[in-house]
């Protein structure tokens, strides 16, 4: 049988930002390993293609150092990935006991050795005497950090807020990834020797032409920041959020801990969450933790929904309501231009569609819930600020930067990876091209 | 870090920092985003001047809630934890304006003050300028101001200095004695903005305004600064902070404005 870890209690959950999975025992993680047949089939579900069956052996033998440093060759956020990986999806969904839904636990496992031995191998690095500029400190650019600096070059990533992680720090909530966790990361990169600098936006603090100059190659991870919006009536009320300003007020400037922390949020009584994708169900869960009713309004069927499984179960165990097959239509607000309900419109089924997901139509049929916060979950699209078609970039209609296989850009000396390349994806995958960027720059410069 | 700072006024400080970036990279009528300590608010400042051959960045500000409060009370030698900048765009003005009329109302003086500058100093276009203040000693920057505009019309609500009057009668009174202007730049509350554009609007004449909405980021990623402009939803941070007063829906923004006013009203108890 497949074994979960521990959890805290929901009801106990709800009123705190604690992490929710408690992790392994060492017991459970022994446990867990000897399911697995080392077969190795799994492999090609994980995007960096991970050697699974290598890091379990070494568990099952108990050898968790050797486990961590099998792990490390190929990713070098395993704590980050053991709790945010869409397993189901990747590695898991290759594993062959997964027909039975008994798939080996792999990301718990890959959590349990990275948190048992956070100290990370001391790297000597040979300085080559060139330098290179990331923009962006998300995954994929602390992921290009680390090898670019390890192949020696000078390291600087530029960062537009105040605190290093990308949608690490400001997206993904402290229930599911902790700051101190990021921070460990990020501390591993300083002590390497890699340079931050925060508060810089390129583009307006320093210019993109100015980075060429001062660096021999460009990384661009600047990510899918841009927030959807619904273009329904009374969207641009107060109390309608997108999601990144609800998510940002909450992880990045902790309002949850306002007047500790200064920026306020008004405790909503009853918050309805637009979307099914991992913000969705990030923004519901939060909304939940501040201690409101959560509704959360999704136009297809549950089994639609691109949000991981975990947090899918998580937040129906915490008490959000799914409303599915509904659509919003219009906001409504008060005489004051607050949000005092909206108007949901149920939707049918009419198909599949290529992607397998049921096709959808309205029905014209409608109903209003009352609420007094609305927030719009609904996809990410690149920031506007990136987006200027100038020294050499190009961009296509939805703002991602055009790259070859290499990951290079058609300015020679600028490269790119993340989501600003894929669009909205996953932090494995950003991390992935990010190595593959990588090895392109280093190859390419050094010759 | 902080190598001046003065109270020009009933709870009005400008203080001048270093800061290399934000000098070389400014245009006026960008503003920048700061935080006083690490558990801070972010919040917008216009850059009001810069002293390029000292790396120097003006900000002025009037104490209005808690962050402002707290940024009052740094003094020199103080360093302010996070400082992002510059932000939004530079002012850019239609072709063939010669004659500008700006007008300031309340704490919109100082992120005027950089605009009149520009205009009158380095474009070499004609400025001519109405500030009003609920009374006298809510005056800021006037001395300034007087150096390089080309014309000043002081108006106060109360008379207890220059004309009586609100800015709308200011602006009045400017086209009486000057006749028609290109076009005119308002900064200050929404409501003044508001009843500026509308009496510019009966008047044909051409307005900007530079919107102050609640900000978070300033980089375009939390939509936090959205708003409806002539039926199209733009940001302040990334496509303003100037925009077409005739196109800007103010009612919508001054409720927008006014989310998180209880909140606040916390801190500073
Ligand atoms: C709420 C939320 C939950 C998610 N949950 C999961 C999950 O559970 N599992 C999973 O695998 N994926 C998840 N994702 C997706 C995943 O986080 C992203 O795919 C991944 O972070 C992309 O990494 P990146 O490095 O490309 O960009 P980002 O993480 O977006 O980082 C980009 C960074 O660049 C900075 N930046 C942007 N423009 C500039 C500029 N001009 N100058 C300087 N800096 C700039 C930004 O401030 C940001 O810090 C989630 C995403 C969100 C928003
Ligand atoms: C682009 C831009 C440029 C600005 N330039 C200047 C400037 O040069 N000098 C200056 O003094 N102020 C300026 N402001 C306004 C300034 O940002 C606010 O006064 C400040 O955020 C208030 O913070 P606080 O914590 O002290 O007050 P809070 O306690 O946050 O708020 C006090 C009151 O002000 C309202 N308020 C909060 N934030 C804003 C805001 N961004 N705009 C308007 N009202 C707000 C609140 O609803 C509340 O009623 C600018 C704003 C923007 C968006
Ligand atoms: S990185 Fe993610 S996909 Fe790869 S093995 Fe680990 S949990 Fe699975
Ligand atoms: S497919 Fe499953 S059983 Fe086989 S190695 Fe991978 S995790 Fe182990
Ligand atoms: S302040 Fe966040 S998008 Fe403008």
């Amino acid at each position: 049988m497949r074994l979960e870890p521990k959890m805290q209690d929901p009801l106990s959950r709800i009123r705190n930002f604690e992490e929710v999975s408690l992790g392994f025992t060492e017991e459970e993680a022994i446990l867990e390993a000897k399911r697995c047949r080392l077969c190795g089939i799994c492999v090609k579900g994980c995007p960096v293609n991970i050697d699974i069956p290598g890091f379990i052996k070494e568990i099952q033998e108990k050898n968790f150092r050797e486990s961590i440093d099998i792990i490390r060759k190929y990713s070098v956020l395993p704590a980050v990935c053991g709790r945010v990986c869409p397993v189901e999806n990747q590695c898991e969904s290759q594993c062959i006991y997964n027909k039975k839904g008994e798939a080996i636990n792999i990301g718990a496992l890959e959590r349990y050795v990275a948190d048992l031995i956070s100290e990370k191998p001391e790297i000597s690095i040979d300085e080559n005497g060139k330098s290179v500029g990331i923009v962006g400190s998300g995954p994929a650019g602390l992921t290009a950090a680390f090898e670019l600096r390890k192949a020696g070059f000078t390291v600087t990533v530029y960062e537009a807020l105040h605190k290093p992680g990308g949608v690490l720090r400001y997206g993904i909530p402290n229930f599911r990834l902790p700051d101190s966790i990021v921070d460990k990361e990020i501390n591993y990169l300083l002590s390497m020797g890699v340079n931050f600098k925060l508060n810089f936006l390129v583009r307006k603090t320093i210019f993109l032409k100015e980075l060429l100059n001062l660096h021999d190659g460009l990384l661009l991870a600047t990510g899918a920041g841009l927030p959807g919006q619904l273009n329904i009536p009374g969207e641009n009320g107060g109390q309608v959020f997108l999601a990144n300003e609800f998510l940002t007020r909450m992880n990045l400037m902790h309002a949850y801990e306002f007047p500790k922390y200064h920026t306020p949020i008004r405790i909503p009584k009853k918050a309805v969450v637009i979307g099914g994708g991992n913000v969705a169900m990030d923004c519901a869960r939060v909304a939940r933790r501040l201690g409101a009713e959560v509704i959360l309004a999704y136009r297809r069927e549950e089994k639609d929904m691109p949000a991981r499984r975990d947090e899918r179960i998580h937040a129906k165990e915490e008490g959000v309501q799914f409303f599915t097959l509904t659509n919003p239509s219009e906001i409504i607000l008060d005489e004051k231009g607050l949000v005092k309900g909206i108007k949901l419109e149920k939707m049918k089924i009419i198909g599949i569609d290529e992607k397998g997901r049921n096709k959808i139509e309205g029905t014209a049929q409608y109903f209003d819930v009352d609420c007094d916060m609305v927030i719009v979950a609904i996809g990410q699209r690149p920031n506007k600020i990136i987006q200027e078609n100038s020294e050499g970039l190009v961009f296509d209609d939805h703002g991602l930067i055009k790259v070859d296989e290499n990951l290079r850009s058609s300015n020679p000396k600028i490269w790119a990876a993340g989501d600003i390349v894929t669009g909205a994806a996953t932090v494995i995958l950003a991390m992935g091209e990010a190595k593959k960027a990588s090895a392109n720059m280093i190859k390419s410069l050094l010759n | 870090m902080i190598v001046k700072k003065d109270k020009i006024a009933d709870n009005t400080y400008s203080i001048w920092f270093y800061h290399p970036e934000i000098c070389n990279h400014f245009m006026a009528g960008q503003f920048l985003i700061l935080m006083v300590t690490e558990n801070g608010e972010r919040i917008p400042l216009t850059i009001a001047d810069i002293d390029k051959n000292n790396s120097l960045v003006r900000i002025i500000f009037q104490v209005v809630g808690y962050t402002t409060k707290l940024l009052s009370e740094l003094n020199v030698n103080d360093s302010i934890y996070s400082v992002l900048g510059p932000l939004g765009n530079a002012l850019k003005l239609p072709e063939n304006t010669k004659k500008v009329l700006l007008v300031g109302g309340g704490v919109g003086v100082a992120p005027l003050y950089p605009k009149i500058k520009e205009i009158s100093i380095h474009l070499k276009l004609t400025a001519d300028v109405v500030i009003g203040a609920r009374n006298i000693n809510l005056f800021i920057l006037t001395d300034e101001i007087e150096k390089i505009a080309n014309k000043l019309y002081l108006f106060t609500d109360d008379g207890s200095s220059g004309h009586k009057g609100l800015v709308t009668d200011g602006i009045k009174k400017a086209i009486e004695d000057n006749g028609n202007y290109d076009i005119c730049i308002a900064i200050g509350p929404l409501i003044m903005m508001k009843v500026v554009v509308e009496l510019n609007k009966s008047l044909n004449l051409p307005t900007y305004v530079s919107l102050n909405p609640i900000m978070l980021d300033g980089t375009g990623m939390c939509g936090g600064c959205r708003f409806l402009y002539d039926n199209e939803v733009k940001f302040v941070c990334v496509d303003g902070p100037i925009f077409d007063g005739f196109k800007v829906n103010f009612d919508d923004l001054m409720k927008k404005n006014a989310q998180y006013k209880e909140y606040e009203c916390k801190l500073n108890s």
